[in-house]
């Protein structure tokens, strides 16, 4: 008994020293969502008037209704969290994620320009080309095209933006500061990346293939937005599609409407939305957002705060090992009698997770939970587990996935990288028992 | 007597009479005038009141779409809240989010022009760190030479969005938890 009335202090005072800190920065998250609110109608409001030749389009705003004060996106779950307005970018709160799949208007968004507007007149003449150094020939296809000349997968795939959990990395790291929800694991329907490089033929040369979008540049000038690549190796992958329908229905606009790449298990800048043309490389494609410090990690670990070099740089592959709990939201306040049943995902990029745990005394022990199989490869995983609270009390429910090479979630945040790329530290519930 | 213009086909009239009638004609031009005047200015008023609804007896005007109300709705709240978002509360500009102080309005043109506030205040950095952020906006995003504005946009910055330790991992943050009886 002294030694669980112990444990419990130490986790006051855990508490505590959380608070003091004021970890989470100047803003609280209610304030952030109100600010962060205000900024969103403004843009929806503004925006088509304002800068109307700048804004996506849908974004109009007959998507206000003033009386609930309700606040969205085009096509989107009015409880996404907008962390930034121009360019889109919102995440989905973990409660949200609950689905074994995740519906198209709780997919989270992460744009780097602005999406074009795309008619359904336009989208049937949508065409998709493929060129570059290392391919055999030109070619063009029509998405009819591609759906009668090529045999169609449909597949669960797991993209998580390589920022997610970017907020908590100290010194900040630059850009949109996401928290945990810009994952999601839909059913993706398209043709293999593979099936059409190998109708369009490659030479030896063949490394890389690049993909270029529809998307334009924020500032309103020409340039590329971003046009990012992965390894033949990935490409040939039979996971690796190109698709044009999401949970069996068209894909929102703002998730890349009527055609994208699905790099499952990658970063998901990987995945170019808009489709409209690939590169077959002869070397490492050099397009935006490739070269430089974006989508990279320093090939070495190093210090939080140092400066690296371009050259130090290298480009993520694999996502690493990560998990979600989407059930309860935090903050339930349950009977001591009352036992708690918990659920979620996980996922570890091009790996299976093998074992999934869960503490409640802040990591000192830790109990298992069950896990289920892929649906496919490149699939999330479901955990699920009840908890019998020992005492009344704060708590904090912490999960731990494991992967198949061993590597498990880390409890702090792990090496520091001057992107902020990923954090796959274990997520963290509140719950308390009264 | 008004109507004295009408004796005009009946028999001659007497020297008298007809001295008598000219004065009538002035007397009742005079009055012509008047009542013109004030028929104008009562029909001018029914105009104001009850134009449009006149008008729309005559005019089918054309049934809004849904649509174009929206627009329209969303034009009027649009003007509603620019008003509204111009406020400052708790030193916070609403439309923007950003902190009220020294060089905020310009942070505001500057970088509003391309993307979102949001990107400002979500954000931390020291000096070095935000000079960066600058930068790279200059070297690949298209961010034109700031001149002397640049000093103070940093300044700005330096002093309202820099970074607070954090240690390795900060505690959850207990006073955004909205706590909430879980029934099952």
């Amino acid at each position: 008994m002294e030694l669980e009335n112990n444990t419990f202090d130490k986790s006051n005072q855990y508490v505590h020293s959380g608070k003091e800190a004021e970890p989470m920065g100047l803003t609280s998250r209610r304030s952030f969502l109100k600010t962060g609110s205000w900024s969103a109608i403004g843009s929806v409001l503004c925006v088509p008037f304002v800068f109307e030749k700048h804004s996506p389009a849908g974004l109009i705003p007959v998507q206000i209704d003033f009386a609930d004060e309700q606040i969205g996106i085009p096509e989107k779950h009015p409880d996404l969290i907008i962390l930034n307005d121009r360019p889109i970018n919102a995440e989905t709160p973990p409660h949200l994620l609950d689905d074994f799949t995740t519906p198209n208007d709780r997919f989270f968004v992460r744009n780097n320009g602005i999406p074009p507007e795309v008619s359904e007149i336009e989208a049937n003449n949508w065409t998709l080309s493929i060129g570059g150094e290392a391919a055999k020939q030109e070619k063009t296809f029509s998405i009819a095209e591609l759906k009668s000349a090529f045999r169609t997968y449909t597949y669960h795939l797991t993209l998580e933006c390589g920022g997610n959990g970017r907020s908590e990395f100290n010194p900040p790291a630059k850009g949109n500061q996401w928290r945990t929800g810009a994952v999601g694991c839909a059913a993706w329907t398209g043709v293999r990346l593979k099936d059409i490089l190998e109708s369009v033929g490659y030479t030896d040369q063949a490394v890389y293939v690049g993909y270029y979008g529809k998307d334009t540049h924020i500032s309103g000038s020409d340039q590329v937005v971003i046009s990012r690549g992965i390894p033949m190796s990935k490409a040939l992958q039979e996971e690796t599609l190109i698709a044009w329908a999401m949970n069996g229905e068209q894909i929102p606009q703002l998730n890349g409407y009527p055609l994208r790449l699905v790099v499952g298990g990658w970063p998901a800048s990987c995945s170019g939305k808009w489709l409209s043309r690939l590169v077959i490389r002869d070397k490492i494609h050099d397009g935006p957002k490739m070269k430089g410090q974006s989508y990279r990690v320093p090939c070495q670990p190093v210090a939080p705060g140092i400066k690296v070099a371009d050259k130090d740089m290298c480009i993520i592959e694999s996502m690493p090992v990560k998990s979600l709990i989407t059930y309860p939201r935090t903050g339930a306040t349950i009977r001591l009698t009352q036992r708690l049943p918990i659920r979620g995902h996980a996922w570890a990029g091009d790996l299976e997770v093998d074992r999934m745990d869960y503490s409640i005394d802040f990591g000192q022990t830790w109990k298992e939970c069950t896990l289920s199989k892929p649906i496919n490869k490149l699939a999330w995983q479901h955990f699920s587990a009840t908890i019998q609270f020992p005492e009344t009390g704060y708590y904090e429910i912490w999960a731990r996935a494991t992967d198949r090479s061993g590597r498990a979630q880390p409890m702090v945040i792990p090496g520091w990288n001057p992107r902020g790329y990923l954090n796959n530290a274990c997520h963290r519930i509140a719950i308390k028992v009264v | 007597m008004f109507f004295s213009f009408l004796n005009k086909n009946k028999k001659p009239l007497s020297l008298d009479t007809r001295m008598r009638s000219a004065w009538h004609r002035q007397f009742s031009l005079i009055l012509g005038a008047i009542k013109l005047v004030l028929l104008s200015a009562i029909s001018m008023l029914i105009y104001l009141y009850f134009g449009s609804a006149i008008e729309g007896m005559f005019h089918k005007s054309e049934p809004l779409t849904t649509q174009q109300e929206k627009v329209l709705n969303a034009k009027r709240i649009q003007r509603q809240m620019e008003a509204e978002q111009e406020k400052i509360e708790n030193g916070i500009h609403l439309a923007t989010g950003l902190k009220v102080a020294e060089g905020w309005d310009v942070v505001r043109t500057t970088c509003t022009g391309c993307h979102s506030a949001a990107l400002v205040t979500q954000n931390k950095a020291t000096y070095s760190g935000w000079k960066e952020m600058i930068v790279w906006m200059q070297e690949t995003q298209g961010l034109w030479d700031l001149g002397e504005n640049e000093e103070v946009i940093l300044a700005y910055l330096t002093n309202h969005y820099a970074p607070n330790e954090a240690g390795r991992r900060s505690g959850l943050n207990i006073e955004d938890i909205e706590w909430y009886i879980l029934d099952f």
